[in-house]
């Protein structure tokens, strides 16, 4: 076995415990540590596979954005898990049944006979300083520039969605108006009162 | 050397358990949330490796768009959750049947 195929099953092994533990585990902030070591693991596997960039992106947006917000949300909302678990064992064989039906499709379709090295033979790994990021770059902004605006877009959509689900008006709220503070003139604010001067008795 | 089948595999695992995992947790959003991640996760996996093997960048380009999505579908499921949770106290999908559907 080369050393290759050694991480391979490595990761790929602490891949399967990880996922495992996010869908079997108590308590969701577990869950959601482990998902992020899973996050790592296929990372990690993506180096592997030569997606040096979406490796990163992977890390850097996932581990970094997503599962912090997750993490965020489960420490804020005061979650009694208990009633949330009941079932758990009812739908254990029904849940386990289906993914095991699914597994085994799909290891009919995939399996060696029809993927195998003999069918897809293994690339060449690229020279030194080929880059990853480059290549990703050269298509990104050209053939799928479109898609691209719209990915923009869509992140901003979210962007504003997010924030206009979760901002609350309270009524004691201060706030300031910038189109009151703007037309504001120096008469609204200083009153001049004519006076006559007092003489010293 | 490890051949493309192997890589499907794994992705076949994954799917499977995050399909699982629907079924155990159905009634805890946050570990449904969690699962569909895992879900997109297979899915970007065997794009990847299909993307290697063919020597062709679509699939990297297609992983790409599916992260930023997914970023996006995360961000505003758990602004919805958020919501969900100060007007019900609650995010047992049990108790969300205010639309009696």
């Amino acid at each position: 076995m080369d050393f290759q195929r050694l991480v391979f099953y490595v990761l790929a092994a602490i891949l399967v415990f990880a996922a495992a533990r996010v869908i079997t585990v108590r308590n969701p902030v577990h869950a959601a540590l482990h998902l992020v070591l899973a996050f790592f693991t296929c990372a990690g596997l993506w180096l592997l596979l030569e997606a040096e960039f979406l490796a990163i992106t992977l890390v850097l947006v996932y581990v970094g954005a997503v599962m912090v917000l997750f993490l965020f949300v489960v420490m804020m909302l005061d979650i009694n898990t208990s009633p949330l678990r009941e079932g758990f064992i009812r739908y254990l064989p029904v849940g386990l049944s289906v993914a095991a039906l699914i597994l085994i499709e799909m290891y009919l379709v995939v399996r060696a006979r029809n993927f195998g090295v003999e069918v897809m033979a293994i690339p060449q790994r690229h020279a030194e300083g080929y880059s990853n990021v480059r290549e990703l770059g050269a298509v990104l902004y050209t053939d799928y520039v479109y898609p691209f605006e719209i990915a923009a877009v869509i992140l901003l959509v979210a962007i504003i969605a997010a924030i206009a689900l979760t901002m609350r008006k309270r009524p004691e709220t201060k706030y300031q108006n910038p189109a009151q503070q703007i037309a504001v003139r120096s008469r609204d604010r200083v009153r001049i009162v004519e006076m006559k001067a007092e003489k010293k008795q | 050397m490890i051949a493309l089948s192997d890589y499907l595999i794994l992705g076949a695992i994954l799917f499977g358990l995050s399909v699982a995992g629907i079924f155990l947790n159905r009634k805890n959003v946050i570990i449904l949330l969690m699962a569909i991640e895992l879900m997109l996760l297979s899915v970007n996996m065997n794009f990847i490796a299909f993307s290697y093997f063919l020597g062709n960048t679509a699939g990297q380009v297609f992983v790409f768009f599916i992260l930023t999505v997914a970023a996006a579908e995360a961000a505003i499921g758990l602004a919805i959750l958020v919501v969900l949770f100060r007007n019900r106290q609650t995010i047992n999908v049990q108790d969300l049947d205010t639309l009696k559907g």
